[in-house]
């Protein structure tokens, strides 16, 4: 059969099943080190069990392996179908993810082994960033090749954000890496002092802007409308969302150094690009949530839906808070306290996880030559799993977070502190164990639907899908 | 050209262009191309052999 008539489904199958693969790897590395915040003994006395070690292992294992393995594959998917064309290029997209495989390999020995550039979501050392550098310039051409080849004159909307976000993660991630090597395990960056803070920043709040929102609403602006089977709610509204997004996340990072030597103006323009990012960010919930306009009762049925809408109303919560956390008199209280990771967590678990859980829900079975997954009732009890784990997890954390800040600038009238650090960290303890408990139930709902991806797709053979004819 | 001025007009144009793409996007002469393209996802798979298996 002639292979230019059929979709190269293939690579996206092995990026979705190891989404779910790297989905229970990185959580239970999260479950385990917020086990060892209330139990500080589980580390054992073995370096590469160390707190410190493997923090990073999960931030890396969810955004990069999890996160980023979602994105490519459902890219891929999303860029043959609005396109009417096979993805380009065969064997550079098999290099795409045998090389993102090995990446995330090389992360999860590196990493516990301590050799890091410590350097916050860009902790890999130089020559795996050299090869992170390959496989997404290789992951650009795939995709920009098949636009460029496509037979629809229109580029959807979720391509325009998919494609931001890889021109976007590659350039954050050469520059921010830039660094002379000194031996195959060390490097000093090329920056220094306060300029190698903001650069820092200025990647680290674009790796949320970009590979953690643009990414996943190219996601969103395409596999809501196909299980809610209706068109987006208004496509001009996602004209304007688009670039309105991109040009504010930009000059967001540094909110991420109010109080330091960064100079004023530069902290002021973060603070205030962050409180303008609320109207696109909104805009794009409100586009997401309306496309169910007039069939709710899907709602009721759907629990794919369910995920998807349950995600965007987490993205325009934490869209909200993130905004409020950037004034500067907001962060004096939260910065530095657990609040901050609480917020990470309802955008990534409430915002990211289940929009990706939702739409491989929603792919899987297309992927697999079925007309649905094995069972729905199972979909259910993992939305429900999810919702009540991150609910549970972002509470707890926002408590603990006020208290500590609270508890750490309370002074008494002679000026002295009125709390030793040690009794902050004691009144967080019950939080911890919360938030430790909403993240075993986030946990064992991937397990359940690593179960019910199992049973989908075992024994059965994927049959070749035509490339549509374009309207 | 001192460097607040360019600043300004730097300003002034991108607020123009951000208006332009609303304009653009609200124009009626797109209303076909972006209703083509909003349906694009609601396409289906055409199989090349058989249909899709029940659960």
């Amino acid at each position: 059969m002639d292979t230019a008539a059929t979709y190269n489904d293939k690579v996206v199958r092995q990026f979705s099943i190891m989404v779910v693969v790297w989905g229970i790897v990185g959580m239970l590395v999260g479950v385990f080190i917020a086990a060892q915040l209330i139990w500080p003994a589980l580390n054992f006395d073995l370096p590469f069990l160390t707190y410190s070690r493997l923090r990073p292992l999960h931030t890396n294992a969810v955004i990069f392996a999890f996160g980023g393995s979602a994105l490519i594959g459902t890219s891929y998917y999303v860029v043959q179908r609005t396109c009417h064309v096979r993805l380009a290029f065969d064997k550079l997209a098999a290099f795409t993810f045998w090389g993102w495989m090995l990446v995330i390999v090389l992360a999860a020995i590196t990493l516990p082994l301590g050799i890091t550039q410590s350097k916050e979501y860009a902790e890999l050392e130089w020559p795996i960033d050299l090869l992170i550098a390959v496989v997404w310039v290789s992951y650009a051409i795939v995709f920009f090749a098949t636009i460029a080849k496509r037979r629809v004159k229109h580029i959807y909307v979720a391509n325009w954000f998919y494609g931001a976000f890889i021109i976007t993660v590659a350039v954050l991630h050469i520059v921010n890496n830039l660094a002379v090597p000194v031996t195959l395990t060390k490097s000093y960056t090329i920056y220094t002092g306060v300029v190698d803070a903001m650069v820092q920043w200025w990647y680290g709040h674009n790796a949320v802007g970009f590979f953690l929102t643009a990414g996943f609403l190219g996601m969103m602006y395409y596999f809501v409308p196909k299980q809610a089977g209706r068109p987006v709610y208004s496509y001009r509204l996602s004209v304007v969302h688009f670039w309105s997004l991109i040009a504010v996340y930009m000059w967001a990072g540094p909110h991420h150094l109010h109080y330091t030597s960064l100079p004023d103006w530069a902290q002021t323009l973060g603070m205030v690009f962050s409180i303008v990012l609320l109207a696109p960010s909104w805009g794009g919930m409100i586009n997401g949530i309306m496309t169910l306009s007039g069939a709710w009762h899907k709602l009721r049925s759907d629990p794919i839906l369910k995920f998807m809408i349950v995600s965007l109303s987490f993205y325009g919560m934490s869209t909200f808070e993130g905004p409020m956390m950037s004034i500067r008199t907001v962060n004096a209280l939260s910065h530095y306290t657990d609040w901050t990771i609480g917020h990470v967590h309802s955008g990534a678990l409430g915002w990211v996880a289940m929009m990706t859980i939702g739409t491989l829900y929603s792919l899987i079975p297309r992927l697999y030559n079925r007309a649905g997954m094995y069972s729905t009732r199972l979909i259910d009890v993992h939305f429900w799993t999810s919702t009540i784990g991150v609910v549970l997890y972002a509470v707890a954390l926002w408590v603990a977070g006020i208290t500590q800040g609270l508890m750490w600038r309370a002074v008494n009238t002679d000026g002295t502190l009125t709390y030793s650090f040690i009794e902050s960290l004691k009144a967080t303890y019950p939080y911890y164990g919360l938030r430790l408990i909403g993240g075993l139930l986030f946990f064992s709902g991937m397990i359940i639907m690593a179960y019910n991806v199992w049973k989908t797709i075992s024994g059965k053979t994927p049959v070749p899908v035509a490339v549509l004819d374009p309207a | 050209m001192d460097i607040d001025l360019f600043r300004g007009i730097l300003t002034a144009v991108i607020f123009f262009a951000f208006i332009g793409i609303w304009v653009w996007a609200w124009s009626g002469r797109r209303k076909s191309d972006f209703e083509a393209s909003a349906a694009l996802p609601l396409e289906e798979d055409v199989l090349i052999h058989n249909k899709r298996e029940n659960i």
